[in-house]
């Protein structure tokens, strides 16, 4: 009987939500609704509150020993000697210590531990209608520095993804170049390789909360980004190599192997700059849903761009006005124009932790972390408030800090318990400032889709729950 | 000193070489291999080479604005409506109006808009969404999608005419046509010049050259930035506490240790540790699950790769009958499995009401055969 309890930090009510705090000997659990009567209710009011506070003591102590116990031992007396003599995840041996673990290559190909299957890619409901075109989000709320794992990386695909056999994919430079060229997976790697580490974001993350608070947590916010080390070719060694016209030669196209065809404009400057036919990510070849064998990568322009499993790089003298150019990622403004080829992912940051639909467990001690980037460099500072935005405090930036590319930051925050509002704020090495919500709204209205890089609010209740906010 | 652009540098020993193939050898195709050979001498011997003019015939396939790309071709409204009918109205409606698994393409534009080319109702901020037609400014852009994408589940299987023919049923549904039209490559410039969203599109460099100036300008306060008028942030938008829960139980999105939880937003839902506790302790007997469990799985997922799960659910009426529905109807009926398989494979209508299903000629036989089952065991 006993020993079915869950025993993974010695509490049977690890996972009851509003009080789901591990029952950690010495802190004081919040005490459940309904716990005070009636009478209680009206003493707190009149400003009575040391009774309750010496009551509530005694009670989640006892509680929190019982949690403790196995239910045979019970007992008032033996649940306080064995708070005396600690913590049984000391006291009792575990089965991992006393046992045989499972032996190497278990698992040829590793996984995270079970324990972390909370952290998914999941799609918001009601976004897109099906799978196929849809969107799946990276749970940024459980994310540790600047490298998302391949397995968590957001999905957007145009016509559903496919497992392409490598062996077979062909990829092919025409239009204004000399030479147009077709070359193997053989090939690619073959040629001079890069590797560098970059964050993809679609230009319609966070397009949901344009006209108002729209989803729960940063995961729905702003997971539609990603950041990873890219391996492949630069785009201007494969221009070169075609022989590109590099006078009337001013935009490509890019075009890729699914049923979509998925086409966009990017402009030559940009391919010539940074840009690169990448098929590798995180030290592996691409995953299948980002793009295996081959994928564009446009360091700083939004994720529509890096076209996946990339068959065709047309050179062309003006846009091309693909579906994706026309009938969306154009940005409406309010005089009813939509704003064509916007692609800059402007400066933008926001905290991951805490954030929305998470509940901090305790007053006390918290590090604030989160994420800041540019689409046109590397992220200069990052103030955060935690006071609504009338004070500022600047955070740590951890290293690496590099051009179009996550940039972690960190702050220590004591919280009090009271109400408050917590904000990041990141400013970009050509000096740009991320803007509020409503500086933006003030030029481009409430109903653009795309590109909104404004300052994220996360209010922090008195019951620590933290909840998606706008403020003005 | 004046020099030569690298380009031209190449361009002009690139002539050079040609003059001197064509009057030692002449034969073109040596001379295509030896200039090949030349490009690869220079830098990357032995890597990619020369496209040949049917591989780039097969693959550019994409349309301009200026219509470069556009093949010769022509298609009436009739032929395009009864490609519609049998190709495009399960998903997009009869009319081009539904809103069931894409967003409308028809609707929003008037007579006026043809005139001045800027659709008004994109400045209503009541209207309540945006249409195909009311936002498409290029013409080549529609006729580039339909040829490159649809139809949906098999996308590049029309021919050229039949694209002309979908384009001229979608531009008459919006009255941009009249219904005896024939779009053709000669005329498409004509029919662009009255696209009703054609003068609806801007450029902004802010967003496209990465050294442009920005739109918006905030600075870097640090200490009181609130207006003196203000003391506290006014919260101006929040979730309504109804809809906390429809992105599922946030508890179970959330990891279980450090300085959050996730909030519990999920009712009767299983809470997450005890499920992962149950994962841990269960994970052998959950890899030798019965065979049969695992047959289903892979066929639910064969339904989800082959798309069907956008119009048919397990339960519930989407755009096609139910699986659980379709099992009832074929209880007992021995000849199902061949007819559903034809069924699926070549499309039809009728058996669950007027919208057609469109065929499905890329399922191979294992799979389609295993859909079927699946979906005739449903019910039980």
């Amino acid at each position: 009987m006993a020993e079915e309890l869950p025993t993974r930090d010695g509490s049977n009510d690890v996972s009851t939500g509003d009080h789901s705090q591990p029952a950690k000997p010495g802190r004081l659990l919040r005490a459940p609704e309904g716990f005070l009567s009636p009478a209680q209710i009206a003493d707190v009011a009149a400003g009575r509150r040391d009774f309750l506070r010496n009551a509530f003591v005694s009670a989640t102590g006892a509680a929190t020993v019982l949690a403790n116990m196995p239910a045979r031992a019970a007992s008032a007396s033996d649940a306080l000697s064995a708070q005396a003599a600690g913590d049984p995840n000391i006291l009792e041996l575990p089965e991992h210590s006393r046992g045989l673990g499972q032996g190497v290559a278990t698992r040829g190909y590793g996984v995270p531990s079970v324990w972390e299957r909370n952290l998914q890619r999941r799609e918001s409901p009601g976004l897109t209608r099906v799978a196929a075109a849809g969107v799946s989000f990276t749970p940024l709320q459980g994310l540790f520095g600047i490298i998302t794992p391949s397995g968590l990386h957001f999905e957007r695909h145009h016509q559903g993804w496919w497992d392409i056999d490598p062996s077979k994919h062909r990829f092919m430079i025409n239009g204004l170049v000399k030479n147009p060229k077709v070359y193997t997976m053989d090939d690619l790697m073959r040629l001079p390789s890069v590797s560098r580490m970059h964050f993809i974001e679609c230009g319609a993350n966070t397009g949901m909360e344009w006209g108002n608070v729209a989803v729960p947590t940063v995961q729905y916010s702003h997971g539609m980004m990603s950041c990873a080390e890219f391996t492949g070719v630069p785009l201007s060694v494969l221009l070169d190599d075609c022989g590109f016209d590099s006078i009337n030669g001013k935009f490509i196209l890019a075009e890729g192997a699914d049923g979509s065809g998925m086409a966009r404009t990017i402009s030559m400057a940009r391919a010539l700059d940074d840009g690169m036919v990448a098929y590798a990510m995180n030290g592996e070849m691409l995953r299948p849903e980002n793009g295996y064998p081959l994928r564009l990568v446009v360091p700083g322009v939004q994720g529509v761009s890096w076209v996946k499993w990339l068959r065709r790089i047309e050179v062309g003298d003006m846009p091309y006005a693909t579906k994706d150019e026309t009938l969306h990622y154009v940005d409406l403004m309010p005089d009813g124009t939509h704003r064509q080829y916007t692609s800059i992912q402007e400066c933008k940051s926001v905290i991951t932790s805490p954030s929305g639909g998470q509940k901090l467990i305790d007053k006390g001690f918290f590090n604030i972390t989160g994420l800041a980037w540019s689409g046109r460099g590397k992220i200069r500072r990052v103030d955060v408030s935690t006071d609504g935005g009338k004070n500022w405090r600047t955070a740590k930036l951890e290293t690496p800090i590099l051009s179009k590319c996550w940039t972690r930051f960190n702050i220590g925050w004591n919280w009090d318990g009271s109400l408050t509002i917590l904000q990041s704020r990141a400013i970009d090495e050509t000096g740009y400032v991320q803007p509020t919500l409503n500086q933006l709204r003030a030029v481009r209205g409430r109903r653009s889709i795309y590109h909104n890089n404004a300052i994220q609010s996360w209010r922090v209740a008195e019951t620590g729950e933290v909840a998606n906010v706008q403020v003005s | 000193m004046f020099r030569f652009p690298r380009v031209l540098q190449r361009e002009s020993s690139c002539r050079f070489f040609a003059k001197a193939a064509r009057n030692a050898i002449a034969l073109g195709l040596i001379f295509v291999t030896f200039q090949s050979a030349t490009f690869a001498q220079e830098k990357f011997s032995g890597i990619g080479r020369t496209a040949t003019s049917a591989e780039i015939k097969a693959w550019d396939i994409d349309v301009r604005p200026d219509f470069k790309g556009l093949p010769v071709g022509a298609g009436s409204v009739d032929k395009g409506q009864q490609i519609w009918e049998s190709k495009c109205e399960s998903c997009h409606g009869t009319f081009g109006e539904s809103n069931e698994v894409f967003t409308p393409m028809v609707g929003g534009i008037t007579q006026a808009d043809i005139a001045s080319g800027q659709v008004a109702t994109l400045k209503r901020t009541d209207f309540p969404q945006r249409t195909t037609l009311m936002k498409l400014s290029q013409l080549s852009t529609l006729w580039d999608y339909i040829n490159r994408a649809m139809p949906w589940n098999a996308p590049k299987s029309l021919t050229t005419d039949e694209v002309y023919a979908v384009t001229a049923y979608i531009l008459n549904l919006g009255e941009i046509v009249p219904a005896d039209f024939v779009l053709s490559d000669k005329n498409i410039r004509d029919v662009q010049a009255k696209l009703p969203n054609r003068n609806g599109m801007v450029k902004f460099s802010g967003l496209w050259d990465v050294d442009a100036s920005a739109d918006v300008k905030n600075t870097a306060c640090m200490k009181n930035c609130f207006p003196a008028t203000a003391t506290e942030p006014q919260i101006t938008s929040s979730m309504p506490d109804f809809a906390l829960n429809q992105h599922g139980n946030l508890a179970d999105q959330n990891r279980l240790i450090g300085g959050v939880r996730g909030m519990n937003t999920g009712g009767a839902a299983e809470s997450s540790s005890n499920k992962l506790g149950n994962l841990a302790s269960n994970q052998i007997a959950k890899n030798s699950a019965q065979n049969k469990d695992a047959a289903a799985l892979e066929s639910a997922e064969l339904a989800k790769k082959y798309s069907c799960t956008s119009c048919h659910a397990l339960n519930s009426k989407l755009v096609g009958p139910s699986y659980v529905d379709i099992s009832r109807k074929y209880k007992g009926d021995g000849a199902a499995v061949a007819k559903l398989m034809a069924k699926i494979r070549n499309g039809g209508s009728g058996v669950w009401g007027l919208l057609p299903m469109p065929p499905h000629a890329t399922v191979n036989d294992a799979d389609l055969q295993a859909l079927v089952q699946w979906s005739l065991s449903a019910g039980q």
